[in-house]
């Protein structure tokens, strides 16, 4: 340091430079400091992976072995309502008959709550976006928008058995109707949290509204969004299921294969039908929380927010991978 | 490890001059500056919020190219007002306001970046909004970042930079237009006296290499006399001019200044001028 101080030719640039840096607190040897430990990166991290998947993996197996105990306390004539976890394993899943009914079903279930989804996620967006625009509008809908969330979705499937017909169709608008309202509301919460700051930035460049809105209002509104889409994936799956069990059409789905196994008493099979659904639900919220952590990982707080893993990176860690990612 | 680093950074060595510029350093102070054009006239400017507040009252003000005039007056009396009257966020209620609003350059309160972009990808944010082409917005990054010491920060984003680094970035991102008149409000007042005061001679560096007329709102006497060619003081609410002080010092200003009889005696003059106004 003292020799760029005494450097006579170019100082002003180098003495800048070494000002913003120690403004930002950071060592400028850091680089280096972040190389040398990248040698004793791979023991650490396994050990935090022990760390991390340990303690989930532990009580999973408590669970499980609560579940043997409950189980087999049972008399025989009251087990079926709880078979034993390896019975469930073995008869209600990896069974031949068992999988070439599950298998399909979820596929089927699968389809029916992304499409609802997808059709959700269109026209969530645009109604969210449009009231936006229209704030008269937004003051007009939004009580009812906020209303028509309370209406429980089930009291209207008769009448929607009645207008289109036990099919396809008026399954997916179950789903569409119970996956719809938390992307309108939350896109409008994102849309509004903008810094009013660049607001005025963007005006005093006389920009277009489509290009503030595509250049400012949605990045901002991102992480709200991303909640609302969370929400709306986990209720996607919920109203295919009871869509599904609702209309009881078509080819079986996994909402229909439970109504099934619960009437013909095959409750290995039902238990492994649950454990499908769960799973369902798990790996669409998973989707969209690893988009999630894509579209934000640089800059939004929400992406260190623990996921269902429960794995939050140590300072330390955060730190060491921020370092990585930024080459210098 | 303790970092000891010369403050000074007064010289416009590296720096790249707009083509007009002409040696302003070491001009007679208070003289009008070569070339100097007005840029910004109120003339008996008021400003009456819809709710019937008085903001702003009969304030006459001139500002010309080659100018640095600060504002100060008690928190509330309307200083920040008074830029987003000149910078045609908030229309006048009355008297008439005349702007060079083609290329204005507003650094505000905060930094406000955007911040999901990089430090280079905010600086270019103005030139792209313009419609320039990427290659020229991404040169005039380059250069902006540079000028304002950011250099090997680009790939960074806002949350990981330090108040006074984010301040930086929005002041790149501001010059990139190359502005005619630029607004600064109160552009440092949430850093620590440190950082303040190497920003204040990072901009008298721009101010020389680049010879806008800036208007400057702060709350501090100090930075006010620093900075300006001449001071203007405002009253409470409803904000008007009570007194216009030149400053009398000639650039480029070395951070001793602060400490000597001169300034010393400016200051005390601001200080008054503010004093006279309570009731």
């Amino acid at each position: 340091m003292t020799l760029l101080r005494s450097a006579p030719g170019g100082r002003d640039h180098v003495a800048v430079n070494v000002d913003a840096v120690t403004e930002a607190g950071l060592d400028p040897s850091s680089k280096r400091g972040a190389r040398l430990s990248a040698g004793v990166r791979a023991p650490r991290a396994r050990r935090s992976r022990v760390a991390r998947l340990g303690p989930p993996a532990a009580l999973l197996l408590v669970v499980l072995g609560v579940w043997q105990l409950v189980s087999s306390s049972l008399s025989n004539g009251q087990q079926f309502l709880l078979p034993p976890p390896w019975d469930v394993l073995t008869k209600g899943l990896l069974a031949q008959q068992a999988y070439s009914a599950i298998l399909p079903a979820f596929g089927r279930t699968t389809e029916l709550a992304l499409e609802g989804l997808g059709v959700a996620v269109v026209f969530g967006f645009t109604t969210g976006a449009v009231l936006f625009r229209f704030r008269w509008l937004e003051r007009a809908a939004y009580p009812y928008l906020v209303a028509i969330q309370a209406i429980p979705v089930l009291a209207v499937a008769p009448l929607m058995a009645v207008a289109f017909g036990y099919s396809f169709f008026a399954k997916g608008v179950i789903v569409v109707v119970i996956a719809f309202f938390p992307i309108p509301t939350s896109l409008l919460l994102g849309l509004k949290s903008v810094d009013p700051g660049l607001v005025d930035l963007f005006q005093l460049h006389k920009v277009p509204w489509t290009t503030q809105f595509r250049k400012l209002a949605l990045p901002a509104s991102l992480p709200q969004l991303f909640t609302g889409l969370r929400i709306s994936a986990g209720l996607a799956v919920i109203g295919a299921i009871v869509g599904e069990q609702f209309f009881q059409s078509g080819a079986p789905g996994l909402g229909m294969l439970l109504l099934q196994y619960l009437d013909n008493v095959d409750y290995n099979r039902l238990y492994g039908c649950i454990i499908v659904s769960s799973a369902l639900g798990i790996v669409i919220y998973t989707l969209f929380n690893g988009l999630s952590r894509r579209l934000l990982g640089a800059w939004h707080e929400s992406s260190h927010i623990p996921d269902h893993n429960g794995a939050r990176p140590s300072g330390r860690a955060r730190e060491r991978s921020s370092n990585a990612s930024t080459p210098a | 490890m303790a970092v000891t680093v010369e403050p000074r950074v007064g010289s416009t060595a590296g720096v790249t001059a707009s083509p007009s510029a002409g040696p302003l350093a070491g001009n007679a102070p208070g003289a009008p500056a070569p070339g100097g054009a007005r840029v910004l006239r109120f003339s008996g400017v008021g400003l009456t919020y819809a709710d019937g507040t008085p903001a702003l009252a009969d304030i006459d003000l001139e500002l010309e190219r080659g100018e640095l005039v600060s504002i100060v007056g008690p928190s509330g009396c309307g200083k920040s007002t008074l830029l987003r009257v000149a910078s045609g966020l908030l229309e006048a209620s009355s008297g008439t306001v005349e702007a060079e609003r083609e290329r204005l350059g507003y650094v505000f309160q905060d930094a406000t970046l955007l911040p999901w972009r990089t430090v280079a990808g905010n600086v270019e944010l103005l030139a792209e909004l313009h419609g320039y082409p990427k290659q020229q917005r991404q040169e005039l990054a380059r250069a902006a970042i540079e000028l304002v010491g950011l250099a090997g920060f680009e790939r960074h984003h806002p949350r990981r930079l330090s108040g006074g680094m984010r301040m930086r970035t929005s002041l790149a991102r501001s010059l990139t237009l190359d502005p005619v008149l630029f607004l600064f409000d109160e552009p440092f007042g949430a850093l620590d006296e440190i950082t303040r005061e190497r920003l204040n001679d990072e901009l008298i560096r721009l101010f020389l290499a680049r010879r806008f007329a800036g208007l400057f709102v702060t709350h501090s006497i100090q930075e006010a006399v620093f900075l300006s060619t001449r001071v203007v003081v405002m009253s409470a609410r409803p904000g008007r001019i009570v007194a216009e002080i030149p400053v009398e010092l000639s650039y480029p200003r070395e951070p001793e200044l602060r400490y000597s009889a001169q300034f010393a005696t400016v200051a005390r003059e601001v200080s008054s001028a503010l004093r006279s106004d309570e009731p």
